[in-house]
């Protein structure tokens, strides 16, 4: 890991592909073995949203102070519409992680591959991720990676800039923000707080398009597939019933129904 | 021996709600519970755990540890387990817990299950089964762990009913041991520059009995006055969803979800929310739901005891002035 202190900064920004969370929950299945979310109509593939947030601060800082961005993502297989988004928003180069076996990790399988794909990569200066991936919510690879790396790491950030050799970030906590530094090369999960992603632009979304990703599989990087035993299981994945019987009250018109509402929940005490 | 640890958390000289929840829960799993405090001075809070019901104490107090950097924290309590040997270690899903306890299990090359909501020692192997929300609270999943320890669990702030636990809140005799740790200043990677609080009038969401909040559904900032004065009728604060957070409406203190606020008021009057699972996460303990929502389909209505289909536009000011009479009247 050898630092550039020289050149603009090497950022290279983790993201996952993940079933959309807007979805509404009645679409999703549990696919037969129980152990994880089907491929569903209903529920299309989008990028994790903290990871696009974690995108627009590599693009901020790149707009700032200039940088190289190189975009990260691991699985099994990928939409490459999905995936690509990063660049059409201004990335520079892609590296897909594929391989069978990155099918059923765990945060410490991902954050494990990651590592090494990031050791591979060598040179950099700043690792981005988002806060939390939206399907298991772990909120584990990102410290995973810093403490395989012995590298500094900052969480929930709703700022990060980097002056000189540190990465200067604002953490967001409950009624306020802390500010934090660190010395590079250093890894920051952003939170979105720090404002909604750029859109792609058309020539972005046609430069991306006639980009080619770097592909490493598990071989390539040299896994051991021993040490990407899961340590925690899933015994079982279940959709909670949720159906409290909404009581609809309809009057003549909306704003009857707005009336009715208030007696309504008089009679009840609620208000 | 103890059987479980669990990581105690305190500010100000006192000790943070979350270590009763932790100790709830460890007495759940069964066997012997001890709780760890780290500080740099725990005058007077060796004291305030024996109502809690926990077998053993364990200080370690340390200069280094003042000022809660998450890097002295993780390398103290990799230490405590190296000594202790936890079968299972709980923290708290805490600005602390969820950094801590996924380091700490990095480091002793074992798993970690994150925002659990219950934890239980599993049938024959009495391996831990963590249940935790996933997909955002739309799925829930049952883990369990290798068979390395300790098994890390992370639990959800609020999450364990106190007092349902047999042994939990009862006075047991318990023995205090104190741990010496090694740290220096070299462990300390990232550096606290300031802490900024944003003073705010408003009241706290956390504590509220009544929250009105606002979505995506309002198309604008304009409506939130409106969501201001019906929660200042019934006594109340405002929220919001996080679209309406990402938008620029309302301050991301305003955000109500898995990544927001969690709220557990008796009455949660939502307006032009679409019910995301995202969203239920942080307000799942409300004792009941209101909805105004022009999809009849949406998921919230799926969760609200009342509701109705409608434009908000329409709806919420007649609402408002049939409120205003009620609660003059």
């Amino acid at each position: 890991m050898a630092v550039r202190r020289d050149a603009v900064a090497n950022i290279i920004v983790c993201v996952k592909q993940v079933p959309d969370p807007e979805a509404p929950p009645s679409a999703f299945r549990i696919d037969d073995g129980g152990k994880r979310i089907a491929d569903s109509p209903g529920v299309s593939s989008v990028l994790n949203g903290f990871d696009e947030n974690a995108v627009e601060a590599a693009l901020r800082i790149k707009d700032a102070a200039g940088g190289r961005i190189t975009v990260l993502s691991l699985g099994s297989a990928f939409a490459a519409d999905v995936v690509k988004k990063p660049l059409s928003m201004g990335a520079d180069d892609l590296v897909l992680l594929q391989d069978e076996t990155f099918d059923d990790l765990d945060s410490y399988g991902t954050a494990l591959v990651l590592s090494e794909a990031l050791k591979r990569i060598g040179e950099f200066d700043l690792v981005l991720c988002g806060r939390q991936a939206s399907d298991w919510d772990n909120a584990q690879a990102p410290l995973g990676i810093a403490e395989l790396l012995g590298i500094p790491c900052i969480t929930v950030a709703q700022k990060v800039e980097i002056n000189g050799g540190v990465v200067v970030a604002e953490r967001v906590l409950s009624g306020g923000y802390e500010v934090v530094e660190a010395d590079m090369p250093a890894l920051v999960t952003v939170s979105n707080e720090l404002g909604e992603p750029r859109y792609p632009t058309l020539r972005g979304i046609m430069t991306a398009g006639r980009k080619q990703p770097t592909v490493w599989s598990a071989d390539d990087l040299g896994i051991d597939r021993a040490r990407l035993e899961r340590r925690i299981r899933i015994m079982d994945l279940f959709l909670p019933v949720r159906d409290r019987q909404c009581e609809v009250i309809q009057g003549e018109d909306d704003a009857d129904s707005g009336r009715l509402l208030a007696l309504r929940l008089r009679e009840e005490k609620l208000i | 021996m103890v059987d479980v640890l669990a990581f105690g958390e305190h500010a100000g000289g006192k000790i943070a709600p979350i270590t009763a929840d932790l100790i709830a829960a460890a007495r759940g799993v069964g066997g012997r519970v001890a709780v760890v405090l780290m500080g740099g001075d725990l005058t007077g809070l060796e004291a305030q755990t024996a109502p809690l019901g926990v077998d053993k104490v364990y200080t370690v107090q340390h200069p280094l540890l003042a000022g809660e950097s998450v890097d002295m924290l993780v390398s103290a309590l990799e230490q405590v387990c190296r000594r202790v040997q936890p079968r299972v270690l709980l923290l708290g899903k805490t600005a602390i817990g969820r950094d801590v306890g996924p380091c700490v299990a990095f480091r002793l090359g074992v798993g970690a299950a994150q925002d659990s909501v219950a934890v239980e020692a599993g049938g024959q192997t009495g391996r831990i089964v963590a249940t935790r929300p996933v997909y955002g609270g739309t799925a829930m999943a049952k883990v369990t762990f290798g068979s390395s320890n300790p098994q890390v669990v992370i639990m959800r702030p609020g999450a364990v009913e106190r007092g349902s636990v047999p042994g939990a809140g009862e006075g047991v005799a318990e023995e205090a041991e104190a741990i010496e740790v090694e740290l220096d200043e070299s462990i300390r990677k990232v550096r606290h520059v300031e802490t900024v609080r944003k003073e705010s009038e408003r009241m706290r969401l956390d504590g509220a009995s009544v929250v009105v909040s606002g979505g995506r559904g309002l198309r604008g900032p304009e409506p939130f006055a409106m969501l201001e004065e019906l929660a200042g009728l019934l006594g109340g604060a405002v929220g919001a969803s996080r679209a309406a957070c990402d938008a620029g409406w309302v301050d991301h203190s305003y955000q109500i979800g898995l990544t927001g606020a969690t709220i557990r008021p008796d009455l949660y009057v939502t307006v032009g929310i679409s019910g995301a699972s995202q969203h239920m996460a942080g307000c799942s303990g409300a004792k009941r739901i209101v909805a105004i929502n022009k999809d009849a389909d949406a998921n919230i209505f799926k969760e609200a005891s009342f509701g109705v289909v409608g434009d908000w536009s329409k709806v919420l000011p007649s609402f408002m002035e049939a409120v205003r009479d009620l609660v003059r009247s």
